[in-house]
């Protein structure tokens, strides 16, 4: 059935070869938007827990605007109308970027907010989900604000999310066909592309979706490898509690001095 | 059965045989029994292919091809013998046109689709209804008089056009260097000329005249001299059906012969057409005459 993809295309290529190189932009585009997702997701979610009524109002502001409108007709504003509505000497330096750059960085800053927005509303689930008193513990040490969200609120919030933001990898790279929209020949682009070129809609779209499928899998577990690193003991999952003696051993491990692990 | 029953019986079928023996007979075309098992034949036609299949000032599909395909329509009304045959319209694009034909979801396409020997091998083509030429649209003010100014610029190409593997070639051929960027359809190609994304669109000549002609400022846009080459348009459906392919192709010559086929193409080609009441000006070209005196589908 993919035997069409060993051919050899009109620019001298083989059809996987196109394949590869799409693979190649989602990957990139997926990656670097992650981390832009991740950065601003977990800021705008902090700030939609704090006291401060401004910062509060703004990260809810945001995380509204880029939550509730369709990713397609973002990537179309970032791409068509932000270069217009700049002043024009920087709105053409933009427009003169060369391609596929000029698709690339509108397509990654697009997915990135996108993103951010439903991250930061796992975050402020996270946090919300802590029990009232590990601020009260916070405070009963003297640590101030800042020191309660770095030490103790925000460690234990992403640790508890994991499981979550498991999804929004996936959704991430499964949006990057979405930048087809604006001219980045993603992996999506290209199996459209083999398939206006040899017609074999079927095959074509086969070896995109198996791709897809195979990232997919990657990613979750990869996800389900980090959850397993720095999950906090004691909030295993279910199938877990079958073998208590592991998470006992890590909560031993380091709680206490050497001495009394001799002695007992 | 008695003998003689028997020899009548078969004489009569012979008679039947006789009498539906015609340029399009609905047994032996799978689109034909399609659309009368249905009671409703589904038109795939383009959103934004000016003046040939378009969405109109009221979002109905019009154009010179859907005009084509009514009279078609008509035809097979009366050899199916269902005057209230339903139409739907399905609109696809230049990358699912073929697919879509193939899986029966639309049973003719009436569009501005190229013929060419590679589609041929999925999908069959009614005669010519329309010849163009890929060429180039930049701003006039852009400076750029031929296509090899293009040199190191920008180009866009819509996705799953034949101008892609045109404007590969050109680029290839004559060492221009410039980058192809594509663009999903027509329009937002055009909308990448016009904010300046690219400095030049390839496309075929009268889809770039329409577009041209619908822009705000259409004096602000021009060609550029060269032209690639010869394409030859038809209206596109099942691959091998050569009943329904007879029946498509005799309404046409028929038309071409009676002089019908040039006053509908001088309805959408030489006269101010929705959506802006613009004027394409694309008078019949010598290549189309030479079709329409001699209608074929072959291709260059």
């Amino acid at each position: 059935m993919f035997a069409v993809l060993l051919e050899q295309t009109a620019d001298g290529q083989r059809y996987i070869d196109w394949l590869v190189s799409g693979l190649g932009w989602t990957l990139a585009l997926a990656f670097f938007g992650w981390w832009i997702a991740f950065a601003v997701g977990v800021i705008v979610g902090i700030g939609r827990t704090v006291q401060n009524r401004a910062v509060a109002a703004l990260a809810r502001l945001y995380v509204e605007i880029f939550r509730n409108i369709p990713v397609l007709v973002q990537m179309f504003l970032w791409y068509f109308v932000l270069p217009e509505i700049l002043p024009i000497s920087l709105g053409n330096a933009i427009k003169q970027i060369p391609p596929p750059w000029g698709s690339f960085f509108p397509a990654l800053v697009c997915l990135g907010l996108y993103t951010a927005a439903r991250i930061a509303e796992q975050v402020r689930a996270g946090i919300e989900a802590l029990p009232k008193g590990q601020v009260e513990a916070a405070s009963a040490l003297g640590l101030s604000g800042y020191l309660t969200y770095r030490h103790v609120i925000v460690p234990q919030a992403l640790r508890l999310i994991i499981p979550s933001l498991t999804s929004e990898v996936m959704g991430i790279y499964k949006n990057t066909s979405v930048a087809l929209t604006i001219g980045l020949m993603e992996l999506t682009a290209q199996a459209r592309q083999i398939s206006e070129a040899t017609f074999q809609t079927f095959t074509a779209f086969g070896a995109a979706t198996l791709v897809y499928l195979a990232l997919a899998l990657i990613a979750y577990q990869g996800m389900a490898l980090i959850d397993r690193a720095v999950r906090i003991p004691g909030t295993g999952r279910a199938e877990d509690a079958a073998k208590p003696a592991a998470t006992h051993a890590a909560q031993q491990v380091g709680s206490l001095p050497d001495a009394m692990e001799v002695v007992k | 059965m008695t003998k003689s029953a028997r020899v009548l019986s078969i004489l009569s079928s012979l008679a039947v045989l006789g009498v539906i023996s015609g340029p399009a007979a609905a047994a032996d075309s799978p689109t034909l029994a399609r659309i009368k098992s249905n009671g409703a034949i589904t038109i795939g036609h383009r959103e934004a292919s000016i003046p040939f299949s378009y969405l109109g000032p009221d979002q109905k599909p019009i154009g010179f091809s859907l005009d084509l395909c009514a009279a078609i329509v008509e035809r097979i009304k009366a050899e199916t013998g269902l005057p209230s045959l339903k139409v739907n319209y399905v609109p696809v694009n230049s990358s699912n046109r073929i697919p879509l034909i193939q899986s029966g979801t639309v049973d003719i396409e009436c569009g501005g689709t190229a013929n060419d020997r590679k589609r041929q091998e999925q999908v069959s083509f009614s005669v010519a209804t329309f010849v163009s030429q890929p060429r180039w649209l930049v701003k006039a003010d852009s400076g750029l008089k031929t296509a090899g100014d293009l040199k190191g610029k920008t180009v866009v190409v819509t996705q799953g056009s034949n101008a892609v593997g045109f404007a590969q070639g050109v680029n290839a051929k004559e060492q221009l260097g410039f980058n192809i960027v594509q663009a999903k359809d027509h329009a937002e190609s055009f909308l990448m000329l016009n904010t300046g994304r690219a400095a030049a669109f390839m496309e075929d000549d009268i889809l770039l005249a329409g577009l041209k002609a619908a822009a705000p400022n259409p004096d602000a846009l021009i060609f550029l001299p060269e032209g690639y080459a010869k394409i030859y348009y038809g209206l596109m459906f099942t691959k091998g059906d050569t009943g329904f392919k007879a029946l498509v192709d005799d309404v046409l010559s028929k038309q071409m012969a009676s002089g019908q086929f040039e006053k509908t193409y001088a309805k959408w080609f030489t006269r101010p057409i929705p959506p802006k009441n613009e004027n394409l000006a694309f008078p019949l070209t010598v290549e189309l005459t030479e079709r329409i005196a001699h209608p074929s589908d072959a291709v260059d």
